[in-house]
């Protein structure tokens, strides 16, 4: 008792020694909150990376965006639709301002286009299947793509408009040059017409975002907070630590052996959803010899039923409950919920059988098990490692001897990532950017031909998937196109193609007193966060 | 005198450039940073585009020569991963390391050199004896765990002190310092106390046994049959004695604190050259960490070049050797 009341009392003390160092507004609502990276650049085309899009859209607004639900909803375009099937038209929002208070028109559409398809930008893959923006009329834009393209609205979402007058003025309609010895305008600067407006930045360090009081949502979305006062902690321990000490009002990345305890301690708060993001594990499937393995002048994997004995040998709920401590959703497609093209119905995990697994192995002619290399990221996903040496216990049992090499991000991309592809047994993440299932099929299923299939490190082929993609691609019916896409993720999963493991959880932690919308993609957005 | 400082610089010139090849020769190794600079639906193509246009397909020699030939107009490159010119980046981060280690080294200093005489002059005393035995608990536990559970006790349990950053800084051109604010300091003691307590440990261990060793030594004697005060003979005598070796692994241990507050710096999110390092590894941000191990090289050399200058201060046989050697 006398501790806690000495603990007020210090408590107190400190709360006044920092009011005189920092003298604030009585009223003014200040919400604190910490992640373990930083938005690396204020420019929203400097990189396609889901904290620095989801951080620089407090400023800066797309065309259409997603609310709470990750539902499209109008943002800068009130209204979208094909006049044509290869024209989107969309009808702008009148009385907007950009912070600097130049109105926002059709030009700066037009000029966001064009900044965010040239180099310096990341963000032209969104946008490869526009051949042109067309301005209609200060209020209308036209998006010409080169085939029909259904899914250009969802690709829309990532893309924040610039203002044109603002880039000019300051030298930066194109984004930030590497190869230059000069820092670009943008990237310590922003000039968006979102909810909130930069303040001060320290990069890596800290950076504050005041209210926008002249936002156009304000009337039917009212922003809660005044200030929202943004620091880098990388260390996990340190950034729970000021979580837990009052410092912050949330964190997120919140690192799985945490949650528990921060979950029990009073006023804390942990919140939770399924992440869009797939984890599976993948095969060399296209070499004649594998690169890492015990068995020579052969592919076992270009057999179906090797593929199937891994699978089958797999117990993923034991690493959902165990290794994960429940903070999975085991998978049997290569998507997950909230991503379009997922089905409850088709998401059925083939049983975990070691027995069959063994005699599947015996039949494909191997008996005895072999030997693999297995390559994973120790510092990527959720728990990487640990799954990784979760199933290479699971594959010994098989008789499979998988030679585990856990790598950080920047050894294991470059090896297993084109151009290279050097690997025969791997792991790795998705999430669909699209939020569709397509993007998925496209990147891992399809077929390795310089420009689709670039994330099918195994280089699995199937001409049928492949004439699905082609089909999905354009058919802009959405019911037929959900069938075609339920098909093309069924035979994936028949076929082995690859072994989906789990969709991760997204986990923040706030303090009580703080309410958010947290969603699948991991999209932290300030205007949706209410403090009592 | 001269001649010996030319010469020092002549030679500091070789360590960077050897300190610079060896760094080149390891970025071989920290993976590739295209990876984290373009989103997944990069093509194949403009990845290699990148790649080629940062001449990160060039071989190591002209990579090595292109860097060297930079570095010498003072010109670092733009970091990968923000954007921005690195010597702009490390220009911000210096004042916070730089005042980390002071206040360290201070905190070392006051404390160790006072805990080393007491040490040594009061052998068996209880206090001597818990102070050893608590040095050693210092020395022996990691730095990321004492900075951790000074936070846990400190920042989450008592809620004294904060558990990151640097608190409020004032920015004097473009220096910026947290040593005008009171929240500035508040915010130093936690990562300071840790980054400290390895040095503290070393300096009261170095002269509570150069303190011994001195004691015993026949001026000494002489001294107090002189019938000089304890004082006299302690501090006037003895504790000047000690204080060469104390200087050179001071001086060097200043480099290490700087070096090494890498740790201290991540527990505690200072924002610092040492926390700068360890995101730009994970980055394979090239640039910064080519530029940040050449300039800790150079603080290496300059500390030992000053602490070389000191002996000839502080050990007046040195100059005579010097002199003698030099006119015969």
């Amino acid at each position: 008792m006398a501790t806690r009341v000495l603990r007020l009392v210090l408590a107190a003390w400190a709360l006044v020694a920092l009011a005189v160092v920092a003298p604030r507004g009585a009223e003014a609502k200040i919400f604190r909150w910490a992640n373990d990276g930083d938005s690396n650049s204020m420019d929203p085309y400097a990189r396609e990376e889901t904290f620095l899009l989801s951080f620089d859209s407090n400023m800066y607004e797309p065309l259409i965006r997603r609310n709470a639900k990750m539902e499209l909803e109008p943002g800068l375009a009130t209204e979208w639709k094909q006049t044509d099937p290869t024209t989107w038209r969309f009808t702008l929002r009148q009385g907007v301002k950009f912070h600097d208070g130049t109105p926002f028109t059709a030009d700066d559409v037009v000029f966001s286009y064009d900044r965010a398809t040239h180099p310096g930008s990341n963000l032209s893959s969104p946008l490869s299947t526009v051949k042109e923006v067309r301005k209609i009329d200060d209020f209308t834009v036209d998006f010409i793509t080169n085939g029909p393209d259904p899914i250009l609205p969802m690709n829309l979402t990532v893309i924040d408009i610039m203002s044109k007058k603002w880039c000019e003025e300051h030298n930066t309609t194109r984004a930030a040059d590497l190869t230059k010895n000069e820092e670009s305008y943008a990237t310590r600067h922003e000039n968006g017409t979102g909810p909130f407006m930069l303040k001060d930045r320290e990069p890596d360090v800290r950076t504050v975002l005041v209210k926008n009081p002249n936002w156009w949502g304000l009337k039917d979305e009212p922003i809660d907070i005044d200030e929202a006062d943004f620091s880098r902690i990388a260390n996990a321990s340190t950034r729970v630590a000021a979580l837990l000490s009052g410092e912050l009002d949330m964190v997120y990345t919140v690192p799985p052996q945490d949650i528990s305890r921060i979950a029990g301690t009073p006023h804390m708060k942990v919140w939770k959803t399924p992440e869009l993001r797939t984890i599976f594990l993948g095969f060399d499937q296209s070499r004649p010899e594998l690169l890492e393995s015990s068995v020579k002048g052969k592919n076992p994997f270009k057999d179906k039923r090797v593929r199937q004995a891994f699978y089958q040998a797999i117990d993923e709920s034991a690493i959902a409950a165990k290794v994960m401590n429940n903070y999975a959703h085991p998978t049997a497609l290569m998507v997950g919920p909230g991503v379009n093209g997922y089905d409850t119905a088709l998401d059925k995990r083939f049983p975990y059988d070691p027995a069959a697994a063994k005699k599947l192995l015996a039949e494909a002619g191997y008996p005895d098990g072999f030997s693999v290399g297995f390559d994973c990221p120790n510092d990527r996903y959720v728990d990487d490692e640990a799954i990784c040496q979760a199933v290479t216990a699971m594959l010994a049992k098989i008789g499979i001897k998988a030679n585990l090499l856990a790598q950080t991000r920047a050894k294991f991309f470059g090896k297993i990532n084109a151009p290279r592809y050097e690997t025969s047994f791997y792991m790795l993440g998705w999430t669909p950017a699209t939020y569709d299932a397509l993007n998925s099929l496209k990147n891992l299923v399809q077929t390795r031909d310089g420009k689709d299939g670039v994330f099918n490190t195994g280089s699995y082929s199937n001409p049928k998937i492949d004439a699905l993609d082609k089909q999905i691609g354009v058919e802009l019916d959405k019911g037929k196109r959900d069938d075609l896409l339920h098909q093309a993720l069924t035979l994936t999963r028949d076929d082995f193609a690859y072994i989906p493991l789990h969709q991760q959880v997204v986990v923040w932690a706030t303090d009580d007193k703080v309410d958010l919308a947290i969603t699948g993609d991991n999209y932290f957005q300030l205007r949706f966060v209410k403090m009592k | 005198m001269t001649a010996f400082v030319i010469r020092r610089v002549f030679q500091s010139v070789l360590v960077l450039l050897a300190v610079a090849l060896i760094a080149f020769a390891l970025f071989n190794y920290v993976g590739d940073p295209i990876n984290n600079m373009v989103g997944q639906d990069t093509t194949p193509a403009e990845r290699v585009q990148l790649r080629h246009e940062l001449g990160l397909d060039q071989s190591f020699i002209v990579q090595f020569a292109r860097f060297v030939g930079h570095a010498a107009q003072g010109n670092f490159g733009l970091s990968y991963q923000q954007a921005r010119p690195v010597g702009q980046i490390i220009l911000e981060k210096a004042p916070a390391t730089l005042e980390l280690s002071f206040v360290a080294a201070m905190i070392a200093l006051l404390l160790g050199v006072p805990m080393g005489i007491y040490t040594g002059l009061h052998r068996r005393s209880l206090v001597s004896q818990a102070m050893l035995t608590g040095s050693l608990i210092g020395i022996s536990l990691p730095t990321f765990l004492i900075g951790i559970l000074l936070i846990l006790i400190f920042a989450v349990v008592l809620g004294w002190l904060p558990s990151f950053g640097r608190g409020p800084v004032v920015h004097i051109g473009w220096w910026s310092t947290g040593l005008l604010t009171a929240g500035g300091w508040r915010a130093i003691i936690l990562p300071a106390i840790t980054l400290a307590l390895f040095q503290m440990t070393l300096i009261m261990r170095l002269v509570r046994a150069e303190m011994i060793e001195v004691l015993r030594t026949d001026y000494i004697k002489f001294a107090r049959a002189r019938g000089l005060s304890n004082r006299a003979v302690h501090f006037g005598h003895a504790l000047k004695n000690t204080l060469v070796p104390v200087i050179t692994v001071t001086g060097i241990q200043l480099g290490a604190v700087i070096a090494f507050a890498v740790v201290t710096e991540t527990v505690f999110q200072w924002p610092g050259m040492g926390l700068m390092f360890i995101q730009a590894v994970t980055f394979a941000d090239i640039p910064v960490m080519a530029a940040y191990l050449v300039l800790v090289g150079a603080f290496f050399v300059v500390i030992n070049l000053v602490v070389d200058l000191l002996y000839y201060v502080v050990d007046p046989r040195l100059r005579i050797e010097r002199e003698h050697t030099a006119g015969g």
